[in-house]
């Protein structure tokens, strides 16, 4: 009977194990994971979970039960080190080693540090897996000044949950708006507008030189000036975890090569999440930090393993929580893409489509549902749309196409 | 601890305590109960926790939000008694709730 192995205990690895139990596959699988805790979700963190309204049981995606259902052998709190491709082995840090016919990968992605001087003072944060946030929260109890570095999706839902602590905030971002990389200007400006309203400090276009103190934190050095701090939280991105792959000398290139049916090179191994780098829907080759890329993702991958080749080709979704707003994004937007704003950002309660070649390829909905979900269906239809239409608040969005 | 009845797209019943504060959603999900997929995890973000609530227990939920209105607008055989699962919050006086799962959630 053919074994499997998922290297990655995060929202990927546990839906390859839902997945390949519901696609009727009945070897042994096991799973391990290198953070000491179940499969659980990564979103709360720097919302719900940082702001103490969501306790740590709820964080995980599946029971206990639930593994054991499935007859799935979990190891947490071991990283995978080395995979044996001539061997079909996966040897672990504690000496293990697991054998396997088929090889997921789901070893997701870690933060950026960031290296300049003063990077390992005490009161210096990162945020990304329970442990960070459980040292994060008390440190927001005691401080009453925290610098943000990057005013990413990371930096913004922190400084929002800060203010909420009545902590003063300031944010310290590089380029010339915040979540730069993930919003188009106009959702950018909306953002930045509502946190300065909430009392947040921006400094932008304005690169962080050092962190002050002698062993805690006392402030952040950045565009020559030095900006009081009691604690740091840095959000610049995320760094993709595929030096297993590359050691076994699977292809990687900011993330790991795999096909459409998330197979990579070797027919027995295949990766999902964070840690691939994939063809798009476009065409581009590109790689998807998000919840819905990890679940599709290991939907196909497991599909694949038990000889069901799908390709993988759902509208890519993504959403944020800040204040009162949410913020829901479908497809990839390009700097050409023509952008149709529909509704006024001085609502609280707007859309920004982006059409390219007359169709909907992204749209990114702030406190709007119906923009959001007909958008990703748009999206998926390639349906050709009248910008002037999408613009006009008076025509619903059911009746736009 | 209140008790839920989840009942399936087949019929089959199942009833199981969940603590009160959780979701109606959180309650299916922690009990291995079938035919909520719930992918961003309760966010209200993606209409996969679809539920039809026993008539009789309707008028005892709170209302729904704009948001869980307009997301459930999308989801699949949208029917009078449709809510989204994540966003019923299980008290007390919802012990007995009876909720009837879609065939599918995508």
């Amino acid at each position: 009977m053919e074994r499997v192995v998922i290297i990655g205990g995060g929202q990927a690895g546990c839906q390859a194990v839902a997945s390949l139990r519901a696609e009727g596959f009945a070897g042994p699988i096991a799973m391990v994971g290198d953070e000491p805790y179940a499969p659980y979700q990564r979103p709360p963190l720097s919302k719900t979970y940082l702001m103490g309204t969501m306790e740590r049981d709820r964080l995980f995606l599946k029971p206990d039960a639930f593994y054991a259902q499935a007859d799935c052998q979990t190891i947490y709190g071991v990283p995978a080190v080395s995979i044996n491709r001539d061997a079909k082995e996966v040897a672990l840090a504690d000496g293990r080693v697991l054998g396997y016919d088929k090889l997921l990968i789901a070893t997701g992605s870690r933060v950026r540090k960031i290296k300049i001087p003063g990077a390992d003072l005490s009161g210096l944060h990162y945020l990304r897996s329970i442990a960070d946030v459980d040292a994060l929260r008390p440190a927001f109890q005691s401080a009453k000044t925290l610098a943000v570095v990057g005013g990413g999706y990371i930096g913004l839902e922190v400084a929002a949950v800060a203010r909420k602590y009545d902590l003063s905030v300031t944010v310290i971002e590089a380029l010339d708006r915040v979540m730069a990389r993930a919003v188009s200007r106009p959702v950018s400006e909306f953002y930045e507008k509502v946190h300065r309203e909430a009392g947040v400090v921006f400094h932008m276009n304005t690169a962080v030189e050092g962190f002050e103190g002698r062993d805690h934190l006392t402030g952040v050095r950045a565009g020559g000036r030095v900006f009081a701090a009691d604690i740091a939280l840095v959000g610049i991105g995320v760094v993709p975890n595929c030096e297993i792959a590359q050691d076994a000398g699977l292809e990687c290139e900011d993330g790991i090569r795999v096909d459409k049916f998330c197979a990579t090179a070797d027919p027995a191994i295949f990766a999902a999440g964070d840690c691939t780098r994939h063809h798009g829907r476009g065409g581009d080759l590109i790689r998807l930090e998000s919840v819905q890329n990890a679940i599709d993702q290991a939907k196909h991958a497991a599909l694949a393993m038990v000889g069901k080749p799908t390709p993988y080709g759902e509208v890519p979704w993504f959403w944020s929580d800040q204040y009162d707003l949410k913020l829901q994004i479908a497809g990839l937007a390009k700097p050409d893409d023509r952008i149709v704003m529909r509704g006024d950002p001085g609502s609280r309660k707007f859309a920004v489509f982006h059409l390219r070649a007359g169709a909907v390829a992204a749209v990114e909905a702030v406190n709007a549902a119906p923009e959001y979900m007909i958008g990703r269906k748009l999206i998926a239809d390639a349906a050709p749309v009248a910008p002037e239409r999408l613009a006009d608040t008076a025509i619903p969005m059911k009746n736009i196409v | 601890m209140p008790k839920i009845r989840y009942v399936d797209h087949d019929g089959k019943e199942r009833e199981v305590e969940v603590a009160a504060g959780l979701s109606v959603m959180e309650g299916a999900v922690k009990n291995l109960v079938p035919g909520i997929d719930a992918d961003c995890g309760g966010a209200c973000a993606c209409a996969t926790c679809h539920v039809y609530v026993d008539e009789a227990w309707l008028s005892k939920l709170d209302p729904k939000s704009d948001m869980e209105e307009t997301m459930l607008d999308f989801a699949q055989e949208l029917q009078p008694n449709s809510r989204l699962s994540c966003q019923i919050k299980v008290t007390p006086e919802l012990d007995g709730l009876t909720v009837r799962t879609p065939k599918s959630q995508h």
